[in-house]
């Protein structure tokens, strides 16, 4: 009987000692099948403007064990901004509105997480943190959804072993927060910007 | 002469319409490419693409309809020929 008794508590040590001993996974989103994205919308009365981004990089650590407390950084290239016409590619990328060739990269770095619901492998959680455009960093407050997905990699890319991580979120920004050309005029260029962000990173082992 | 450049304004102004309309009447913007979404079958993300494709716009209609006003315009700068008298 008492061996039996300590036999028990080795196995429940051992188990949680294995719990405690979990640690974070860093997940890299920079993407090799270029899927990544971040989906820019603006609907001003006159006109809709609608492109995407695709040059993402950036690290999020995030614990399974532990999914509310995340950290990270996600940074877009500002190059890689998208619109089908051509002028207004160019324009988009200019002085005026992103200045590319000053200010590369747009970033969004958390601080904080709250709020955060687990069910099953989905997580979501509203994060706050510090969004940089053209130089400008504002905090702002996010609602995240992140689906892990254990031993997934393996599938997404061959000959690797690891898991995913997939974040999805959506939310407003306004134009004039961040500087983007203040002077154009809002029936014709919205100030509100809609962005959905849809990326998986990767945790290979 | 007159004639002619009336019924080039014309090819110009019918060929543009029928232009615009066949590759789609997009009442947008010019587009030289166009957005292709992929779904990711592992992560359920919907990737995007663009495919270089030629979509004419409202711009490229009103330019088509401003050349051919244009031209129809000078048939009417051209002196109507004078009739031989007997």
């Amino acid at each position: 009987m008492r061996m039996k008794k300590i036999y028990i508590l080795t196995l429940a040590l051992a188990a949680l000692t294995r719990v405690s001993t979990a640690a974070p996974l860093d997940f890299d989103f920079k993407d090799p099948k270029g899927v990544n994205n971040a989906v820019f919308k603006l609907d001003a009365p006159l006109e809709a403007i609608n492109g995407s981004a695709n040059g993402i990089t950036g690290k999020i650590r995030f614990d399974p064990d532990a999914p509310g407390s995340v950290t990270g950084k996600i940074i877009v290239a500002s190059e890689s901004l998208h619109v089908p016409n051509p002028m207004m590619k160019e324009h988009l990328q200019s002085p005026a509105w992103l200045d590319v060739a000053k200010f590369p990269e747009i970033v969004f770095e958390s601080k904080s997480i709250k709020n955060a619901h687990t069910t099953g492998n989905t997580t979501t959680a509203e994060v706050t943190g510090s969004l940089t455009i053209r130089g400008i960093a504002k905090e702002i407050t996010v609602p995240v959804k992140f689906t892990y997905l254990k031993d997934k990699l393996g599938s997404r890319v061959p000959n690797l072993k690891g898991d995913l991580l997939v974040v999805r979120a959506a939310f407003p920004i306004k134009r004039s927060d961040y500087g983007i050309n203040p002077k154009a005029p809002e029936d014709k260029v919205s100030d509100a910007i809609e962005l959905v962000l849809s990326i998986a990173g990767a945790a290979p082992q | 002469m007159k004639k002619a450049l009336r019924w080039v304004a014309l090819a110009l102004l019918l060929g543009g319409g029928t232009y615009w309309a066949a590759l789609g009447a997009h009442r947008g913007w010019t587009q030289t490419s166009v957005a292709v979404k992929q779904i990711d079958d592992v992560t359920g993300l919907e990737g995007i693409v663009y495919r270089r494709q030629f979509v004419p716009g409202l711009d490229f209609l009103g330019a088509t309809v401003l050349l051919a006003g244009v031209v129809a315009a000078s048939s009417f700068l051209i002196p109507a020929k004078i009739a031989k008298s007997p």
